[in-house]
């Protein structure tokens, strides 16, 4: 998916860019108002972030702005405010949900999701291995015309192998990515979710292969 | 909220009375001074009347062979007659010796002379009278002799007159004292009409509503309305600099925080080795921890700051809670935790809305940091007649059974969240806000299976 990441803060935006790319997305960034305004006019984005204190200027003059000319694309911004003064604001301005710094990359990604899921999202970001389709978005899998609704877990460790057949994942990546920090979880929770996403997966042309000792991977046969 | 003021007696009333007060005195004067006069005027012409009669008496007494002639005309009394018929009566006297007449009319004391008469009120006969002596030198025999003559008359006719006289003033008096008490109340409404019209459009102000007063005021309600407009001014400066500097303090601290967490959570995914990769998970924690603090914090200094100024507006809890759903349900997710919510009829509440939220949505963050992953939580909006609660129930570790009152204060923690990351200010600040508006925050584990029931609890009023 594309998404324009506006946000002044370089050492911060050059992580998000690196998250959402490692998990397969193109990412526009841009540093002030003018630049975003600048790509807006050119680009169509699935996504925008959306940082509200830029160095020349409020953000919220730009989400208005954008509203107005008809655009569609959803929007999160990012505030550093404290949450009470959120709830005036951004949402009236036309932003679709915010996110307040500083922020989990798992919540930023469930949000994103969520965002683009009440908008619909697009018919192109279907998947096809073989026999098997992946709807991330609706968080669907289709196997042999078999329709399995995935749950949030199994379907974000999906994501995280489909977005890198073939690569191994150690099981302690695996728990970094699928939990958050709050929670001290043992490396093999993550054979649960593995037994699940393979139950899921039966008689597809995916496969989850076990690495003896390493970890996992996803073959596409 | 204290909304007590006191008030002493209202200029309006006031007004009324003292505006009322002078127009009584000013009617009772007028009545007294107009009566007075007629009076004054009715004696007046009676008293010229007998004067003229007792002229006319006098000049009748004529010496005539060598003794006093007394031929009372007839025009003396006959002017007199003509006023009413009050009764006349009159005396005459030779050196102080009874002539004809009423020999026991009294008559006016002094020295008086043709030109000269005295005048006297007595009692005669049972009735008032008017009475006009005079008295005129004659000579008989080559002897002087002094005439005096006595006229009176009863007072009925002039009584009359003075009671139509004063029956018309006391018309004219009550409705004198009847238009100034409709012109009182008129002035009284009209000096008051501005102070009314500027308290309206005071209260009738929003709660954000901070601009100053700018309709136009009688020049002598410009110094209370300059001061307003002043006082207006430094709240609205004081509210926003507590507020931008909360909002300020957040930005410095979260930014760094956000850089840092990102970077040690990008640069986890790098790694290989156990002990890093131990150590940069440590770093996020830590990392977690203190913005999460320092959130708290901030939110908790917000919400004592802003329950000394109630923001009162009136709103739909169900939307509120719903918005707050529908927001944190991404977060629930990333647990597999379902949020069971329904939305049913309006519950519309009068309390701070920013203030509120807030509080629910530590109780939600409660939820689900105390559940497991993979169970559900229940909200429900019910309403009673005197309030609305918010009950939240969960499927998670449940309250600590000792120290249970203890939760609400500020830094304590419960001894089953050793494993999760908090500083103890969340129920702090949903018991506070529930407190700002005379409401309640009950804390109790759930009878039947396991988890928490919290109950948030806002009164109607
Ligand atoms: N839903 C719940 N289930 C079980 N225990 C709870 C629940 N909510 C609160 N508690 C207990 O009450 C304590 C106080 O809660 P509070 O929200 O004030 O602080 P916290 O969650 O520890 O930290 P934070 O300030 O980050 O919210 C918690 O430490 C926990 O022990
Ligand atoms: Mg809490």
């Amino acid at each position: 998916m594309r998404y324009l990441l506006v946000e002044d803060n370089v050492a911060l935006a050059k992580s998000v860019l690196d998250r959402l790319s490692l998990d397969g997305h193109v990412v526009d960034h841009a540093a002030t108002l003018e630049t975003a305004q600048d790509y807006l006019r050119k680009t169509d984005y699935d996504l925008i972030l959306l940082d509200i204190m830029l160095p020349d200027g409020d953000a919220r003059s730009l989400l208005k702005s954008y509203r107005m000319a008809g655009g569609k694309t959803p929007i999160i911004t990012i505030t550093a405010r404290s949450e009470v003064s959120d709830r005036v604001g951004v949402l009236d301005l036309g932003a679709d949900d915010y996110i307040t710094k500083p922020f989990d990359f798992s919540e930023l990604e469930a949000r994103c999701r969520a965002v683009i899921r009440r908008q619909g999202g697009m018919a192109n970001n279907i998947k096809r291995f073989g026999n098997t389709q992946f709807d991330p978005l609706a968080g669907t899998l289709t196997v042999s015309g078999q329709k399995v609704q995935l749950r949030n877990r199994e379907l974000r460790l999906l994501e995280i192998f489909i977005n890198a057949t073939d690569q191994l994942f150690s099981k302690s990546k695996l728990v970094d990515r699928l939990f958050s920090y709050e929670d001290d979880v043992a490396e093999n929770a993550i054979e649960v979710y593995v037994r699940r996403l393979r139950k899921q997966l039966e008689g597809s042309d995916l496969n989850i292969v076990t690495v003896r000792g390493m970890g996992y991977r996803l073959s596409v046969s | 909220m204290n909304d007590h003021v006191t008030a002493t007696r209202s200029i309006r009333r006031r007004l009324i009375v003292r505006l009322l007060a002078s127009a009584a005195i000013l009617a009772v004067i007028l009545f007294l001074v107009v009566q007075s006069f007629g009076r004054q005027l009715g004696q007046e012409s009676q008293d010229n009347i007998l004067a003229a009669s007792v002229t006319s008496v006098l000049d009748a007494v004529t010496v005539q062979d060598g003794a006093l002639n007394v031929d009372i005309p007839y025009s003396a009394f006959s002017m007199l007659g003509n006023i009413s018929d009050d009764r006349v009566f009159y005396r005459i006297e030779q050196n102080q010796a009874y002539l004809t007449g009423y020999e026991d009319l009294p008559f006016a004391e002094g020295l008086t002379t043709e030109s000269q008469p005295a005048f006297a009120t007595e009692q005669y006969l049972g009735e008032d009278i008017r009475l006009v002596t005079a008295s005129r030198k004659l000579s008989l025999n080559n002897q002087p002799v002094v005439v005096r003559a006595t006229i009176a008359q009863t007072r009925n006719g002039q009584k009359q007159t003075l009671r139509q006289i004063s029956q018309t003033v006391l018309f004219l008096g009550i409705g004198f004292f009847a238009i100034a008490m409709v012109l009182t109340f008129y002035a009284a409404q009209s000096t008051i009409g501005p102070l009314r019209r500027l308290a309206a459009s005071v209260s009738r102000r929003g709660p954000q509503d901070l601009r100053p007063v700018e309709s136009p005021v009688p020049s002598e309600m410009v110094p209370l309305v300059r001061s307003l407009n002043q006082f207006i001014g430094r709240l609205k400066k004081s509210l926003s600099q507590s507020e931008e500097f909360i909002a300020e303090a957040a930005h410095r601290v979260r930014t760094p925080l956000a850089t840092v967490r990102m970077q040690a959570e990008v640069t986890l995914r790098r790694v290989e080795r156990d002990e890093n990769r131990e150590a940069l998970r440590e770093m996020i924690r830590a990392i977690d921890e203190s913005s999460r603090a320092a959130g708290q914090l901030l939110d908790h200094a917000m919400v004592t700051f802003r329950t000394d100024h109630l923001v009162v507006e009136s709103f739909d809890f169900q939307v509120l809670v719903d918005e707050l759903v529908t927001r944190l349900r991404p977060i629930a997710e990333l647990k597999e935790i379902d949020l069971g919510w329904q939305m049913g009829k309006p519950a519309l509440i009068k309390g701070d809305a920013i203030l509120i939220q807030n509080a629910v949505r530590k109780l939600i963050d409660n939820a689900i940091k105390y559940s497991p992953t993979e169970s559900s939580i229940k909200l429900t909006l019910s309403q009673g007649r005197s309030g609305i609660s918010l009950q939240l129930i969960d499927q998670g570790i449940g309250f600590p059974e000792k120290d249970f009152e203890l939760l609400t204060d500020r830094f304590v923690r419960g001894s089953n969240a050793q494993d999760t990351i908090g500083s103890g200010l969340g129920l702090t600040i949903a018991d506070d806000v529930a407190n700002a508006h005379g409401g309640s925050l009950e804390l109790k584990n759930n009878t039947e299976g396991v988890g928490a029931c919290v109950t948030f609890y806002l009164p109607l009023r």
